[in-house]
């Protein structure tokens, strides 16, 4: 045990004294989940349009107006023919054109119907959909207002059972997205400051030479990877009460349930983080090496965790893959905690998980670690 | 010019020795580009979802037929009251819910109005809302069919998809992926191998030597721009054989932009290894600083236009953000440099900022 103490004394001294370093893991976690909070959403804030109106009449004007007037939607340009749209949709001016074609108002008059085209850039994908939603609920609406206005149109008509449709989403009652991402990005920066910091540590002391002069002491393997862990262990915590406290003040992130619980499970999830650093430190060779292979399991972790893509549209391997990924078992437990006041039993599966996890990385590490250098 | 050219023979000579460095160098990125561009989608799928049809008929089943035929929604089953609801959710068999009122049909003749209630598990916002707009679409879409047209004003909407429009998540994903692996290789590789001289303390023996500092940093940097861009060229072509995106516009302008890019990358590396006393501050420098930013603020996985105003201000600051829009529009959108020359040029711009800073700060160390 003293042993242990007084090695995880030598770590904290090394880090202490490198004032970059310590600034470094405290200040990049808490600038950026401050900044970085505010971006992760599909909402788009606004969508451009560009209007072509070919017909140029009342009720073709009604329309534009109605799409000026909404909050999804600026209208950036307006042209009187769809010759500049292609340029506007290249270099991104406009997401969406919308073309009121000719003979519109004299359709709807002759045969109550009548086509408004909207060219989409769907280069991303989720957002198209969003604006075609959106774009055809302003052109149903209008319908529904025009109807007993022009010729042909009885109030009784027009207002042929109109669709009611109300959506309601449940489970995230305070309807707002950082609630949901800001835990999540926490568990990303503390992770990826955990990982890389463990996973250097070791070849940093083997690069150095250093490492041979622990191994001659008389100390155990587990002695040795214990001492590694702990300061880092005790930093991290330190890290994430720091960004939890920030999302309490600062973003106003519900804790409905239990704290102690969110703990419990941050306690066995940073094992396994850590001593996954910690075994890729003892198989590579140079802190290059260490660092590739850190920045590929951590892109794995949060590509693949669920935290900004939803894990169930991956293809079944996937998300086998991701059933073994720490991230989403601990994210899912925060979520769970914090935001629905979860209890032990809901979350008692993913943290025998994470505890198993543990273990396994841990003996990987003890076994993998060799105190001869061949 | 001898001197400079021995110097980069000697750093070739070094990571040509190190095979184990140089496979992950070369490989990292074709892996995590064909993981990720499999794995990783925006899109949602077979989305569970339980009917609530009290009185079926031939409009419901319509419907219901809509929603089957649609490989995004998976019918979990068509239950006759709305009662139960909660527990599914809460168990996750179902994604969402929707409650269709008694009497479609006869309402819909009548001209009574049509209450459709559809419920989602928005517990993550972001997939609940793309949910929420796919049933909401389906079901709107329906109802124009289903209701009598008969004297009804209709403005139907005609789009058309631009540039990708099956919609398909690899050809949006694999070109940000292009750019955020190239981003952080790239800048993590030159802060690693300049730091590492300082830490050995060979960086004193280099300095001490004819050859002046700014080919000192070249000559390491060198080796990593045809490496790279061996990496790049690799990535491209799994991204057309496996993933088939397309390559609308010119092969030539595409690869001389990685190439730009590639050393605005490295020299972003430099200002970092400069400032980096050791390997550690360097690396979480490059991989902890820009990691995050580079994932949320380029618009590689949320929507550029999805940031409020003053973050979009400051990710004009991050480099992916424009290289990334330089590779969608080379790769889908065929734009060339008629379109391009503003994000080129913001690109050349930084470049030529970050080498600027970077050969001040050595001179300033020398001195």
């Amino acid at each position: 045990m003293r042993t242990i103490f007084f090695l995880v004394r030598k770590e904290f001294l090394q880090i202490i004294r490198d004032h970059t370093t310590v600034a470094q893991i405290f200040m990049i976690p808490i600038v950026q989940l401050l900044v970085l909070s505010n971006a992760a959403t599909f909402d788009l804030k606004q969508t451009r349009v560009l209007v072509v109106d070919e017909d140029r009449t009342t009720v073709s004007a009604g329309l534009v107006r109605r799409l000026e007037g909404g909050r999804q939607f600026r209208v950036v340009r307006h042209l009187p023919t769809d010759h500049a749209v292609e340029a506007a949709l290249l270099d991104r001016e406009a997401t969406a054109v919308i073309h009121i074609p000719r003979r519109f108002e004299q359709d709807l008059v002759q045969s109550r119907r009548a086509t408004v085209q909207l060219v989409l850039n769907a280069e991303e994908g989720a957002a198209a959909g969003i604006v075609q939603s959106n774009v055809n609920a302003i052109l149903a609406d209008y319908a529904g207002e025009l109807g007993p206005t022009l010729p042909g149109g009885t109030p009784s008509q027009a207002r042929a059972a109109p669709l009611d449709l109300r959506t309601q989403r449940w489970f995230n009652p305070t309807r707002n997205y950082k609630h949901y991402m800001v835990p999540a990005l926490l568990v990303a920066l503390t992770t990826i400051i955990g990982l890389l910091l463990t996973a250097q540590n070791i070849t940093r002391e083997y690069e150095l030479g250093t490492l041979e002069q622990l191994n001659v002491t008389p100390m155990t393997k587990l002695q040795f990877i214990a001492a590694k862990l702990i300061p880092f262990w005790l930093i991290s915590l330190v890290i994430f009460t720091i960004g939890l406290i920030i999302g309490k003040l600062v973003f106003d992130i519900p804790m409905r349930g239990n704290l102690l619980l969110v703990y419990l499970a941050l306690m066995v999830y940073l094992i396994v983080v850590l001593g996954l650093g910690l075994w890729i430190s003892t198989i590579t060779r140079t802190q290059q090496q260490a660092m590739f292979v850190a920045f590929f399991v951590i892109l794995m972790f949060l590509l693949m965790g669920g935290l900004f893509t939803p894990v169930d549209s991956m293809p079944d391997w996937a998300r086998a893959v991701a059933q073994a990924n720490p991230v989403k078992h601990f994210v899912f437990i925060m979520r769970a905690v914090l935001v629905r006041g979860a209890g032990l039993e809901t979350i008692a599966p993913p943290l025998l998980g994470l505890a198993a996890g543990g273990v396994v990385v841990l003996t990987l590490a003890v076994r993998r670690y060799r105190k001869s250098t061949a | 010019m001898s001197s400079f050219l021995g110097f980069v023979r000697k750093e070739v000579l070094h990571l040509l020795r190190d095979r184990q460095t140089l496979a992950i160098l070369l490989l990292l990125p074709l892996v995590q580009v064909l993981i990720f561009g499999f794995a990783v989608r925006t899109d949602v799928r077979k989305i569970p979802i339980l009917m609530v049809d009290p009185t079926p008929d031939i409009t419901t089943l319509a419907l219901r037929d809509r929603i089957t035929a649609s490989d995004r929604f998976e019918l979990v089953g068509v239950s006759a009251s709305g009662r139960d609801l909660d527990p599914q959710f809460r168990a996750g068999s179902i994604r969402q819910a929707l409650v269709l009122p008694t009497d479609v049909e006869r309402r819909l003749g009548r001209g009574d109005s049509l209450p459709v209630q559809l419920l989602t598990d928005g517990s993550d916002p972001n997939t609940g809302g793309i949910m929420q707009g796919y049933t909401t679409a389906v079901v709107e879409r329906w109802y124009t069919d289903a209701s009598p047209s008969t004297g009804r004003l209709r403005i139907i909407m005609a789009s058309r998809l631009r540039y990708n429009p099956t919609l398909e998540s690899s050809h949006l994903f694999v070109p940000g992926l292009v750019a955020f692996v190239l981003t952080i290789m790239s800048a993590m590789m030159t802060a690693i191998s300049i730091t590492r001289e300082k830490e050995t303390g060979t960086m004193e023996m280099l300095l001490v030597s004819p050859i002046r500092p700014t080919a000192i940093v070249a000559g390491k940097v060198t080796p990593y721009i045809v490496l790279a861009f061996v990496s790049v060229v690799l990535v491209l072509i799994a991204a057309r054989l496996v993933f088939q995106v397309p390559l609308r516009g010119s092969l030539a302008l595409l690869l001389a932009e990685c190439g730009l890019y590639i050393i605005t990358a490295l020299a972003l590396g430099i200002v970092i290894s400069i400032k980096a006393p050791t390997q550690r501050t360097a690396m979480i420098f490059a991989l902890a600083g820009l990691m995050m930013p580079t994932m949320l603020l380029s618009g590689f996985i949320f929507p550029l236009d999805s940031l409020p105003e003053w973050l979009r201000a400051i990710s004009y600051a991050v480099p992916a953000r424009w290289f990334l829009l330089v590779v969608r529009g080379i790769m889908i959108k065929g734009a060339g440099l008629a379109t391009l020359w503003q994000e080129t040029l913001v690109l050349v711009g930084m470049t030529l900022v970050l080498l600027a800073v970077g050969s001040r700060k050595l001179a300033i160390r020398l001195g």
